[in-house]
Parts: structure tokens; sequence; C-alpha cells
């Protein structure tokens, strides 16, 4: 028997990690029903199971912009999720400046009306998509993902957009399109730190063709039942919740489809602590810090000890497959 | 002491009150620190807020405990000299807090991780000398440290200041190095490199005009 104590450190499952009762009991059940040939009139109190995993606030800031649950798997974790004021005011988006609170203070310059966003490259159906069509793309989801910064923190974020994949099947890649970048708006006159040193604007990220496909890709036009505040990434931005954070790329302008691997802002700046995966792996340390434990925004009180990293962030049921028998120690 | 014909802000800095006041500023950054913690006014992620903050303090102190001989050559203010000691204690008091912070908050106080840690990653392991090289600094600051120590061997010991002010723009500077980010750095290096500097080059004066001041006395 593996005995666990205190000093293996930070793994300790948290009373949210705990699934509850109701839901514990309402599997059994179904179970139960399964083997009498009962199930399909239970079917619909099974699907309510949802509604006691949580029910998200919205904080009546911005337009509303509500999603079905999704049914994607692992798309709707049961953790609780991260408080919406420090969501939206702990935010990396160098654009608008490196501190964590800049974004939040500077990003009310940026104006995401009119906004399009250019898809190009080796795909069928390249030009310009209006942000209203891409709204109407696909049926809006609501997907409650952990989000992993490279920093060592974490949150739990209620998502609304689709899957990307949605995307790329209207768009239509050529054979020959092997990745796709994504670049975000650089845009000296309403972002103040474009003008920066700090990275090689525009900020460009990518992924492969069969990552960017996978249903948990998300193509994300709100969180917390609104539209993105501009900090997160307003209107359009990526979430790929079994990476760093810095590979969902925020504000989208263009989606391009390439037969090389793209060249990342992050990699291009320091490619020794950012590789192009970026998959988040407690066993692959950064330079300066452990990737084997991070700190849940606004959860733990001060003195509690951070929580165990997962691998691919606790996607790896999901996503494990897209990686097998790759390095990751050296796929960084 | 011999207290000159005190006028002026030569008054101020003589003034009984003077220490005491210095003392209540210096502490007034851990006082809102920890009313802020206990508060939840530290924002999203407090222990990265703690633990920031109290490098930065321990950052501005370094530069004040060097600000001190300078200023008292250039604004002809002795009387300055009172306040050094106190100012390079609150260094070591920060840097404590920092480490402490680092400790507790970053590594959960596990030792063998701390221990791993450092020796891991040059970024900690240069904070940590600082801290460490700090540490016989504030063990001999009490006047008789000095007298059994005597006065040269004393000064010798208290140049290690020049290499921790080193080490403390080194570990910021790497802390700052993955995200290109040196602004901040690059002041309190620049801050340091004058107080520094101009050590330097008052040693390198030509011998008659260096009489002057008392070598004793200047660092």
């Amino acid at each position: 028997m593996l005995i666990k104590t205190g000093r293996d450190g930070y793994i300790h499952p948290t009373s949210s990690e705990i699934t509850p009762q109701a839901v514990y009991r309402q599997r059994r059940e179904m179970l139960r029903l399964l083997a009498t040939g009962a199930a399909g009139a239970a079917l619909a109190s099974w699907a309510g199971r949802e509604a006691l995993a949580q029910s998200v606030q919205r904080p009546g800031k911005l337009a509303a912009l509500a999603g079905q649950k999704s049914s994607v798997a692992g798309a709707v974790t049961m953790e609780k999720v991260t408080e919406y004021k420090d969501a939206s005011s702990y935010n990396n988006y160098y654009e608008f400046g490196t501190d964590k609170g800049d974004p939040a203070h500077n990003a009310h310059t940026l104006k995401t009306t009119p906004w399009t966003v250019e898809v190009d490259g080796l795909v069928k159906k390249p030009g310009k998509y209006a942000l209203d069509d891409l709204l109407k793309l696909g049926a809006q989801e609501e997907r409650i993902y952990r989000l992993r910064c490279v920093e060592g923190w974490s949150m739990v974020i209620p998502w609304v957009g689709y899957s990307l994949a949605q995307l790329l099947e209207k768009v239509e890649p050529q054979p020959g399109a092997k990745f796709v970048e994504f670049h975000t708006l650089a845009d000296p006159k309403t972002m103040p730190f474009v003008g920066s040193r700090v990275l090689d604007w525009p900020y460009v990220e990518g992924l492969r063709m069969d990552e960017a496909l996978h249903p948990l890709t998300l193509l994300a036009f709100g969180m917390y039942g609104e539209v993105l505040p501009n900090q997160n990434g307003a209107p359009v931005r990526l979430v790929v919740p079994w990476k760093y954070g810095f590979k969902s790329a925020k504000s989208l302008v263009r989606v391009r489809f390439t037969d090389k691997e793209p060249k990342t802002a992050w990699n291009k700046a320091a490619a020794n602590e950012y590789g192009f995966y970026s998959n988040v792996n407690p066993n692959v340390d950064h330079p300066r810090w452990s990737q084997a434990t991070e700190r849940r925004i606004g959860e733990d009180g001060l003195f509690a000890k951070k929580r165990k990293t997962l691998m691919f962030n606790g996607y790896e049921a999901q996503v494990g497959q897209l990686y097998a028998g790759m390095d990751l120690k050296k796929n960084y | 002491m011999a207290a000159p014909a005190a006028r002026g802000r030569r008054a101020l800095l003589l003034h009984p009150a003077a220490k005491p006041v210095l003392f209540i500023a210096a502490l007034l950054p851990f006082a809102w620190l920890f009313y802020a913690a206990l508060t939840d006014q530290l924002g999203a992620n407090p222990q990265e807020y703690l633990i920031r903050s109290l490098g930065d303090w321990t950052l501005r102190f370094l530069c004040l405990t060097l600000a001190v001989t300078p200023l008292r050559t250039i604004a002809n203010q002795p009387a300055l000299l009172r306040f050094r000691r106190m100012l390079g204690l609150f260094t070591y008091f920060y840097a404590c807090l920092h480490l402490l912070g680092y400790a507790w908050f970053d590594m959960g106080l596990e030792f063998d991780e701390i221990a791993r840690d450092i020796a891991k990653r040059p970024f900690i392991l240069v904070g940590f000398a600082g801290w460490l090289l700090l540490t016989p600094l504030a063990a001999t600051s009490f006047n008789r440290a000095i007298r059994a120590l005597g006065a040269a061997r004393w000064q010798l010991l208290h140049r290690l200041v020049y290499a921790i002010a080193g080490l403390a723009i080194l570990h910021f500077f790497w802390m700052r190095a993955g995200k290109n980010n040196f602004t901040e750095v690059a002041v309190y290096a620049a801050i340091l490199g004058v107080l520094l500097g101009w050590r330097a080059w008052r040693r390198l004066r030509p011998a008659p005009r260096a009489a002057a001041v008392r070598p004793a006395a200047g660092r």
C-alpha cells in the first residue's frame, strides 16, 4: 500500500476535487438502472447532474454571452471556479504592460468593434471573417477549463466558445497545411507596450494541425457567461487547456495555415525557456523554477502549500495520444 | 560625537528624534504589507506580491545604505553617518523576510527542496549568496564587535557590501531575464552603479585632494 504523508508534499486532494456525494450517488443509480434496462427513463435526470456540478455566476459587467454545457470529454471540470475579480485583474497581456495589473488598467483603449479575423495561407477558403459571422459559426458552449500559467499559478475559468475545429472545417485547410499560426493584434495606437522590446510584436503562437483540431482546443468569445473583458483577450481568443497559458493567444486578427513550424513569440524571445509545444509537464522544469507544483489563484490560504501540477494539466486522457512516442523533454 | 554649531538641516539630522523617526519610517513598508495581507489587499496572488515587494524593499534599503557616504560627503552632512547602521540592518531585515517568503510560500518550508533549488538554479543561488554574505555584516554591526575586530578589519569585512550589491542586481536581472523586462533592473543598476562608481572615482582621484576628506571614515 502506498502511504502518503505530508513529506510527499502537495498531493492531498482538496475538497473541491472530490466528487459531490449527490453526483457520486447518481452514478451508482445510473449503473443500477443500466443493469435493469431502465436507463432510458433515467437519462433526463442523469443529464441534470451538470446543474449540480456548479453554476457559474454572471458578474454582470459586460454583455451576456451564454453557452450550453459542453459535451466534449474533459471540457467541464468540477473544480471550484476562480473568482471573476481575480481572473479579470491578474493577467499577462504584455501589449498592455508587463505587470499583472497593467492589462486591466490599460486595455480599455482596445477597440473590439468592428473586428475581423483574416484566414490565409494553405487554406481553401481564405478571407476576412467578421466577428459576427464567427460568433454564429458554431453553437456557443460553456467549457470550464483549468488554466496553468508557465509562471506557476493556475485558475479555473468558465469559457464560452466552440471548438476551433469548427472554424477549421469551415475554411478547409489544404492537405499541405501542417501547422496553424495565430497572430494577435499589435496596434501601437491602442496598445501602449507594443513599442517596448519585451517581445517581437505581433504576438504569434502556433499549433500542430492535430492539436488545433482537437475538440478541447477552444475558440473563445466569452467567459463567466459574458463576452471577454479586453484584458482577457477580447473579442476572440484561443484556449488550449493542456498547454501553458501563453499558448492561448489573445485578440486574434489572423489565422494562417502553413507547412512549417511557426516561429512563436516566446520561443523567439527565449528558446531555452519556452519551446514550441509548451505542454503542461510537471517533469520538465523551467530553467528558473520547478513546474512540479502550482499556486491556485484565490483558493489556497496564504500559508497553504502549492498543489501538484498534473501532466498535460490533467487532460492526459484526452490529449496524451497526440504525443505518443515523442520525447517531451526535448520537445518541451 | 562632537556636535557642531548645528543649524538647519544639520539640526534636524542631529535631533534626538531623528533615529526613532527613521526607525518607524523604515518599518512602514513591513507594516503596510502585514496589514494588507490581513485585509486581503495584495491582489490575486498575495504570496507572489509579498515575496516580490520584500525583494524590492531589500534593494531599496541597500541603495539607501550605500547612499549615505556619498551624500554625507557631497552635501557636507557628516551627521548622516548616524543612520547608516540602521539602514544596513533594515536591508538585512527585509532580505530575511524576502528569503522567508520564498522558503515558506514558494517552497512550503521543505528544506531539502530548498537546498536542491538553491543548488540547481543560479538565480536562486545568487540571491541566497547575497543574503549569506549580508549575515556577518549584520552580526558585526554593534559597537563591541567593531572594537573586537579592530576598525580596519571591520571595515574590510563590511566592504563585502559592494559584492552584495552586485549579487542583488544579478539576482534581479536573472529573475527578469526570461521576459526581457529590464526597466526596473536598469534603474536599480544605475543607482547602485552611481553609488559604487562615485567611490571608485574618489579613490582614483589624485592624492592631495583625496587627503581633504578623512580617509578613515570614508567608504
